[in-house]
């Protein structure tokens, strides 16, 4: 089981980290909502909830809860930009289908 | 797959459900937009990656370009562009014409508006700069890959009146943004230093950019960014340390008739030279012209000593600024840096020397009110916990209403935090009175001559009644913007009158500075002068009264008695015009009283037999 950040994904986030002045890493996770089923939750962490697990990857603390990882095992994140926008990009095998705007998915 | 912002915990937005906000400086000569994503603020960028966008429009036959673009076509269509528009919002051409002298733009009047006659018609400051917030906002758009902007926050410089308030919140309407708030640009920078949750107490902010010097001297109480004092200069900023050294070029190179291009490549180099003198100790400038070949050498202390006037003079302002706000040097806790003309350093140690003090320099000067009210968009909109106070504001001069005899009764006093909202009954003071006109005022001072008129309008339909017996509730609203309106109800029949006030003519800061002084250094002739006119008007309501019962029941008395009330009657009637001391009307009331308590008498006596005659005593 495991996450993986690229290397552009772990500067971003340390860097962001380090800007905010606080928190122990970053949370990645999922919840069930939008139009096709899921979505992706990428927040900050400052403490950690019950049934958190937290994994080391390329520098960077990742806070994945367990009921979540069984949908996010094997995912990449990257930090990409496109045209003016830039941002994380989920890269997950699990996933099976998404909806036209990206922001949700189905497994 | 979309790209995802990292939120703060528990925040993380449903999809399509971002709540993505903006600041905006809309400054002079130029304006940006910065959003907070993954908690970082940042400005954003065109397609070339520069952050600054020229405040300057273009209007031709078939477009509108706006920045760059337009900037680099003013020498060849300067009737068409329109450059640095903001100083023209909220203003009359009189105005703009005494500040300004002679521009190239052909003013109009619209509908009592100032407009510009361009190639398409007339188009106002509100259109103009309507059209820079709507390029940044497409920027803003694209950077979000075309979602939806939920609000905006944008900056006006602290001394900024109502009118130029509301002028800058309608283009922004016109430019399809929804303002969060209009934010003071001082308080912006000092936003996005965080000073709004550090320790209490007063911050300068100096603000030197391309065109204009702004000092403000604010006092942070409660997380209420209160401005003391504003001042500055209008026409001076980067461009006069250009010329400088422009001068200083042509002395070294003993030519004198430049002609236009020859200056424009003056101007560059000069600008070159200032900025690399920032990073460098000396700076070497090749001058190529007429065949030859210049070589000019400048120092950085050489520089300092040529534009040494300049800075001085900034510092002049400063000085009014802190003895403006009235709080001394030591007080100050920090100094903020704001405007790309504070990279220079003589400007960084003058400043420093001046406040004793470290300014805070360490975001792009450039950036840093964007990145404030980018901040301030962030929280109003809602990505963050409520546990982050929000920022507010306060209203720089009391609120009030005309009442009769002149006075000002004050609504909303000073520096109460905004958006508020208070209401107060007033009452009819003539019988039969059907309409009241309301005089809504701004300022200190006790009598209406001395405050400022922001507008008045008339509520009409109020039903005939006595004097004193109708209820009209007259509410004051300000919003978050600094913005007014008020309204006035009667209460019985719901009528209502409305208005929004939108000031055709502003107060500077000078103005509103020497508003305040007056009414401290008069507060005692001022508060005289209320007992007085109060006194007056008591009288005049006695006087009414008295004559209009004296019209229908004088029989009651013999001509002995009336005669006496008549005396003391014409004694306060003249008083009234004559005395100087609210004390002697309040005298020569208390004997119309007197002597008046007999007739009262008699009258009440005979409308309780008027009523009960003729009815049997189980009817009553």
């Amino acid at each position: 089981m495991a996450v993986t950040l690229t290397d552009a994904a772990a500067n971003r986030v340390q860097t962001f980290l380090a800007n905010r002045g606080k928190g122990i890493g970053l949370r990645l996770g999922i919840k069930t909502t939008g139009c096709s089923g899921l979505a992706y939750v990428l927040e900050f962490v400052d403490e950690l909830d019950e049934g958190d697990e937290v994994y080391e990857h390329n520098g960077v603390k990742v806070i994945i809860d367990a009921k979540s990882m069984v949908y996010l095992d094997g995912t990449e994140l990257d930090y990409t930009k496109e045209g003016l926008n830039e941002g994380f990009k989920f890269t997950n095998p699990n996933q099976k289908d998404e909806c036209g705007c990206g922001e949700s998915f189905t497994v | 797959m979309a790209l995802l912002q990292i939120a703060e915990p528990g925040q993380s937005a449903a999809p399509h459900e971002h709540k993505l906000a903006i600041g905006i400086d809309l400054g002079t000569t130029n304006s940006l937009v910065a959003t907070v994503q993954s908690g970082e603020a940042k400005t954003l960028t065109d397609f070339d990656g520069s952050a600054m966008l020229p405040s300057v429009v273009r209007y031709e036959a078939d477009k509108i370009t706006v920045g760059q673009a337009a900037a680099a076509a003013s020498a060849e269509d300067p009737t068409n562009t329109l450059i640095s528009v903001k100083r023209f919002l909220g203003k009359s051409q009189a105005e703009i014409e005494q500040s300004y002298g002679q521009l190239p733009y052909e003013f109009v009047e619209n509908n009592g508006s100032l407009a510009i006659n361009t190639l398409v018609g007339a188009i106002n400051p509100v259109q103009a700069s309507a059209e820079i917030l709507k390029s940044l906002k497409d920027r803003a758009t694209a950077s979000f890959a075309g979602e939806d902007i939920k609000g905006a926050v944008i900056t006006v410089p602290a001394y900024f009146d109502d009118a130029q308030r509301q002028s800058t919140k309608d283009a922004a309407e016109l430019a399809g943004l929804n303002v969060l708030r209009l934010l003071n640009e001082p308080t912006a920078a000092a936003v996005a230093y965080g000073l709004d949750s550090g320790q209490e107490g007063v911050i300068a902010v100096y603000d030197l950019g391309g065109g204009t010097f702004d000092i403000s001297i604010l006092r942070l109480n409660q997380g209420v960014f209160e401005v003391l004092a504003t001042g500055g200069d209008s026409s001076l900023g980067g461009d006069d340390f250009d010329s400088a050294l422009v001068a200083h070029f042509k002395e070294q190179t003993q030519i004198n008739d430049l002609n236009n291009s020859e200056l424009r490549l003056f101007i560059n180099k000069a600008k070159a030279c200032k900025e690399a003198l920032s990073s460098y100790e000396t700076v070497n400038v090749g001058l190529e012209l007429r065949d030859t070949a210049h070589t000019v050498t400048v120092t950085r202390a050489q520089f300092a000593e040529m534009v040494m006037p300049l800075v001085k003079k900034t510092l002049r302002a400063c000085r009014r600024a802190v003895k403006d706000a009235d709080v001394s040097h030591e007080e100050i806790l920090q100094v903020v840096m704001v405007g790309g003309s504070t990279r220079m350093p003589v400007i960084r140690e003058q400043v420093e020397v001046f406040f004793d003090k470290k300014p805070l320099t360490s975001i792009d000067p450039d950036r840093v009110v964007a990145i404030g009210a980018a901040i301030q968009a962030d929280i109003l909109v809602g990505n963050k916990p409520d546990s982050d106070m929000l920022l507010l504001d306060v209203l720089p001069l009391s609120l009030g209403l005309e009442t009769m005899g002149g006075l000002v009764e004050k609504i909303i006093p000073r520096n109460t935090t905004i958006p508020v909202a208070r209401a107060q009954e007033f009452t009819t003071f003539k019988d039969g009175q059907t309409a009241m006109s309301l005089h809504v005022l701004q300022g200190e001072r006790e009598l209406v001559d001395d405050c400022r008129s922001l507008a008045k309008f008339s509520l009409k339909g109020i039903p005939a009644m006595a004097a004193g017996a109708a209820h009209i509730r007259v509410t004051f609203k300000v919003d978050a913007d600094g913005l007014l309106s008020v309204s006035a109800m009667e209460k019985s029949t719901g009528v209502q009158a409305e208005i929004q006030v939108k000031p055709s003519f502003g107060l500077s800061d000078d103005q509103v500075a020497q508003m305040l002084k007056d009414s401290m250094s008069n507060a005692k002739e001022d508060m005289q002068a209320r007992m007085l006119k109060e006194q007056q008007v008591e009288a005049l309501r006695v006087l009414e009264a008295l004559e209009a019962s004296l019209s229908t029941d004088s029989q009651l008395l013999n001509d002995n008695e009336l005669a006496a009330l008549r005396s003391e009657m014409q004694k306060l009637s003249d008083l009234r015009e004559t005395a100087t001391s609210p004390d002697e009307i309040k005298t020569a009331i208390e004997a119309v009283d007197a002597a008046s308590s007999e007739f009262a008498s008699r009258r009440m006596d005979m409308s309780i037999k008027q009523a009960l005659t003729g009815q049997s005593v189980d009817e009553v």
